[in-house]
């Protein structure tokens, strides 16, 4: 049956009908046209498909769409400023080679960025602990560690 | 001038797309009138199949159309194309059982492909698929290749007998026997080099579609070559022209070897697009892509190193039965053979090696080429051997190879490869001050106060890159040539695309072919995109793997390129009005020798295609070239990785100390995108010796089939690697480069298996090393 859904995503409302059964993910890839939010497994292991919600990272193919309503989401396409200026952890990302393939890109930056707001400095394990739901096969972590011990400071530093 | 770009540690071009969510992955792609496609897959690893109803799930909501291996022989669709021919030790060719892409009469593991149906969305493709009843005779079926040529085991295929698909052999038998029988010690290991799955975070995707309109097809998929997957797929599978069918590849999410082949499902959907007159997609999902993309690794070996009393290595003899799987992948024959045996040399001067390879149909995923195909497994018989005789003959695992090392260059292997340079005891030295292996023992002691193991392991390692002179690998059995393609058009205003047969999902080719390019021009990178992944934009291209693309494709583009300067220089000498010999080229600057008459290469583009002054009778206008490059030889990456492990002997755990790795890669472009390469396939390789292993029931089941069962390295199983490099440029190719992409997964398995028997104290244990099998080993080992 079809239900119709309201929330916002990347600050603008929207209404969608969905089926019951829709993911949250499903709504964002195929109704929005979002694409940046990726689905890399059907077990809610790898993260690509964290999206922010409500100011908190979550995991997009976990959720049905309706439990979305009246929520305010924030995909990959929202985190850059609106005229194109990387924020701080996508700039990151770049500077340190944070990113290869760039699949598992998007589920990274916006669980990192989640993480970066509660650990202005954080330590190389506490990012490797906070990366546990999130999966990347080319980088070998290394400069994704790294990235996001220089965004998370480079947040704090409001730059 | 602007500064140089080759060696500079530039910030990727192709960053800003995927870091703001602009990527374009396949599945990405949605076309009008977009249909979607499931797969019916056989839940059993082999049998007969009685009856396929499909009534019910055509009657389902949403269904355009159910198609079934009836239907593709009907429609005189071939099968899926081995593009390796191996002749076995009788001279005669490999059994190439059928590989229809839906299955005919009987399926043969578990996933294998049964139906594909078509609907408007893909939940309702779904949800018909398992209104699809089929009616199975379930047959006994065999998943371990040790046991495939057993008596009384289940065949395969009725063309091969006791399911072996090849004996074949490389090196002097006899000469290796007479050097066993008088040598003073030998080490023996018998060990498996464990099956696992590449599992790429973007799953497999495929969306085809038919132009009724000029009779032709349009094939996003998310491969690793689109020129060859659409050379298989036309010529060999639907048998349909080239100029019909445009393959598009543009951003693939990782491809490790499993986006190197044409898959049965890339068939299905662009057949199906023509039937149904509308594109249809397919995307994979993760429990979909455990069982069907193929699988990589799978040996059973058994190999033995003769030694001189000074540890001088006299003959090394391999046995290894290579299991591929219920049928022949695209390369699936090259790789326990030409890709594996020719590299167990190592870095050393063993005078005679003999190795013979069975290769064993099983009700098992196929297995093919995955990151490092067939050299890990050679590294890992290699170094393994290695280490453990030098622990037999109480010698230092390091200086036992420095005895050994070949040092002199060129260099004939007994396993017919021909190493151009390397310098392995650079890499040692570097490796050892870099690992501190002088502080390891008081490490050592630090970690027994603790209760803890210690253990150090080396590889040095060497693989075979740049794949590959067309002319060798066609007289290995090649089906297909192995150079690459590049274009380089030079636009009126000086800016330039490039397009490239090399294919990057990942790899930053973006970045690194730019620098290359702007370089030579003396322009700023910014002035050069790099152009890929589409047959309708780019002349040709062999695609990316085996570590190729910038040493085959780099060298294509710089070939272009010296075309393309050597026209300017005409041009120039024309402007400048003096003769062609007396210009000189450097970085962007045409001059006359002698005097102080200078054109900038861009002046130079805009008078090629503004040639109002133009030696119109010598020259057409225009500046645009392309190159076709033919490897002369293999590059031979090599280096040395030293891995320390702490074991806990309660629990298990290893955790990894230190892992660093010196590699020898030639020149170098781009050291960040370098050591970011290197990273990954060290994670890889850790992953297989430490986390990684595919598990069959005794049925076939995978049951290892999902990101909860298989473990992949997660960030916590790593530690910051340190890596460094040392350098002799390749001899045979005008950058100097030999490729970087997979010497982490080939040496890394081989260092971290030598440092946790070394901490354990046993000879040797299986891969993977989970907690559970250290625990058993120490267990086992304290009760003998």
């Amino acid at each position: 049956m079809a239900v119709k859904v309201s929330l916002k995503v990347n600050g603008k409302s929207i209404s969608a009908e969905v089926e019951e059964r829709t993911l949250l993910v499903t709504l964002i890839r195929e109704n929005l046209r979002l694409t940046g939010t990726h689905v890399g497994c059907d077990t809610a292991q790898c993260g690509a498909c964290t999206v922010s919600m409500n100011g908190k990272a979550v995991k997009s193919c976990s959720m049905l769409a309706m439990q979305a309503e009246g929520a305010d989401v924030m995909t990959i396409e929202g985190v850059a400023k609106p005229d194109g200026t990387l924020h701080p952890m996508q700039a990151a990302f770049k500077e340190h080679h944070g990113l290869q393939c760039g699949f598992c890109t998007p589920g990274m930056v916006m669980n990192a960025i989640d993480f970066a707001k509660s650990h202005a400095n954080p330590s190389e394990q506490e990012i490797r602990e906070a990366l546990e739901g999130n999966l990347c096969r080319c980088t070998g972590y290394h400069n994704i560690v790294k990235a996001i011990g220089a965004g998370a400071k480079a947040m704090a530093a409001g730059k | 001038m602007n500064a140089p770009l080759i060696g500079a540690r530039i910030e990727r071009k192709e960053d800003y797309r995927f870091l703001t969510g602009a990527g374009q992955y396949t599945d990405d792609v949605e076309l009008p009138r977009q249909s979607y496609a499931a797969f019916v897959r056989s839940p059993h690893a082999h049998a007969v199949i009685k009856k396929i109803s499909i009534e019910k799930a055509k009657a389902s909501s949403g269904v355009l159309a159910i198609y079934t291996g009836e239907d593709f022989a009907a429609a005189k669709l071939g099968g899926l194309p081995c593009g390796w021919l191996i002749t076995d030790v009788n001279g005669q060719p490999m059994k190439e059982p059928p590989h229809p892409c839906l299955a005919q009469g009987k399926v043969r593991y578990v996933g294998d492909h049964v139906a594909i149906v078509v609907a408007e969305t893909s939940e309702q493709a779904r949800d018909a698929a398992e209104l699809v009843a089929v009616d199975y005779e379930v047959l006994p079926a065999v998943v371990d290749g040790s046991k495939a040529r057993a008596k009384g085991a289940p065949q395969l295929h009725d063309i091969a007998p006791d399911n072996t698909c090849y004996v074949w052999a490389i090196g002097d038998k006899a000469a290796c026997d007479a050097a066993f029988a008088k040598a003073a010690h030998v080490t023996k290991l018998d060990f498996i080099n464990n099956r696992l799955i590449p599992n790429a975070i973007e799953p497999r995707s495929a969306n085809g579609s038919y132009s009724r309109a000029d009779d032709s097809y349009t094939l996003y998929v998310a491969s690793q070559n689109p020129h060859v997957e659409r050379l298989l797929m036309t010529a060999f599978v639907m048998g349909l022209p080239e100029h019909k069918v445009r393959v598009v590849s543009r951003d693939v999410g990782g491809g490790f070897g499993s986006k190197i082949y044409l898959y049965a499902e890339d068939v299905a959907v662009t057949w199906a697009s023509k039937q149904v007159n509308r594109p249809v997609k397919w995307t994979s999902d993760r429990s979909e892509a455990f069982l069907s993309d193929a699988h990589g690794r799978d040996h059973h070996t058994v190999a033995e190193l003769a030694l001189d009393k000074d540890g001088k290595f006299l003959a090394m003899r391999v046995k290894t039965t290579a299991n591929v799987g219920a049928y022949l992948s695209t390369f699936a024959s090259c790789v326990p053979t030409i890709l594996y045996a020719t590299l167990l040399a190592g870095q050393y001067k063993t005078p005679v090696i003999h190795c013979e390879v069975t290769a064993v149909f099983t009700n098992t995923t196929p297995v093919d080429a995955y990151r490092g195909a067939g050299r890990p497994e050679a590294t890992y018989v290699v170094e393994r051997l290695v280490e453990t005789a030098a622990r037999e003959l109480k010698l230092d695992p390091a200086e036992i190879r420095r005895r050994n090392f070949i040092t002199e260059f060129p260099y004939q292997t007994p396993v017919a490869l021909l190493y151009d340079i390397g310098d392995y005891n650079a890499t040692m030295d570097a490796a050892q001050k870099l690992a501190d292996v002088a502080g390891f023992s008081k490490r050592k002691e630090e970690s027994a106060k603790k209760g803890k193991l210690r253990g150090l392991g080396y590889a040095a390692y060497i693989e075979a890159c740049g794949i590959a002179p067309s002319a060798v690998a066609g007289a290995l059995g090649a089906r297909a040539g192995l150079f690459e393609a590049g274009e380089v058009r030079v636009h009126p205003t000086g800016s330039v695309t490039v397009f490239t047969g090399s294919h990057s999902h990942g790899q930053g080719h973006e970045t690194t072919f730019a620098q290359v390019v702007a370089d030579r021009l003396g322009m700023p990178i910014e002035n050069v995109d790099i152009v890929h992944g589409d047959t309708s934009k780019i002349l040709f291209g062999m695609g990316t793997y085996g570590s190729r693309s910038i040493a085959v494709g780099g060298t294509a583009i710089v070939k272009a390129l010296d075309k393309v300067i050597a026209k300017g220089k005409k041009i120039a000498a024309h402007l400048m009005e003096a003769a062609e010999t007396d210009v000189e080229y450097d970085r962007g600057v045409y001059t006359v020798k002698g005097t102080d008459k200078k054109k900038m290469f861009g002046e130079v583009a805009f008078a090629a295609y503004v040639p109002h002054n133009y030696p119109h009778d010598k020259l057409e206008p225009g500046l645009n070239e392309n190159a076709f490059y033919d490897p002369l030889n293999f590059t031979f990456p090599a280096g040395t990785y030293v891995c320390e492990v702490e074991v806990d002997p309660e629990t298990g755990v290893v955790k990894i100390e230190k892992f660093t790795a010196v590699d020898d890669f030639g020149k170098i472009i781009n050291p960040m995108i370098v050591e970011g390469q290197v990273h990954g396939g060290l994670t890889q390789g850790i992953g297989q010796a430490l986390t990684e292993g595919c598990q069959y029931d005794a049925t076939g089941q995978l049951l290892t089939g999902s990101f909860m069962d298989y473990s992949i390295p997660r960030a916590t199983d790593v530690p910051f690697y340190q890596v460094d490099t040392r350098e002799t440029p390749c001899t045979h190719n005008p950058l100097g480069v030999k490729g970087c992409g997979e010497a982490g997964a080939i040496g890394a398995p081989a260092a971290l298996m030598n440092a946790i028997t070394d901490a354990l104290g046993v000879k040797d244990m299986p891969m993977p090393a989970t907690p559970q099998t250290v625990w058993q080993t120490l267990k086992n080992k304290k009760a003998a």
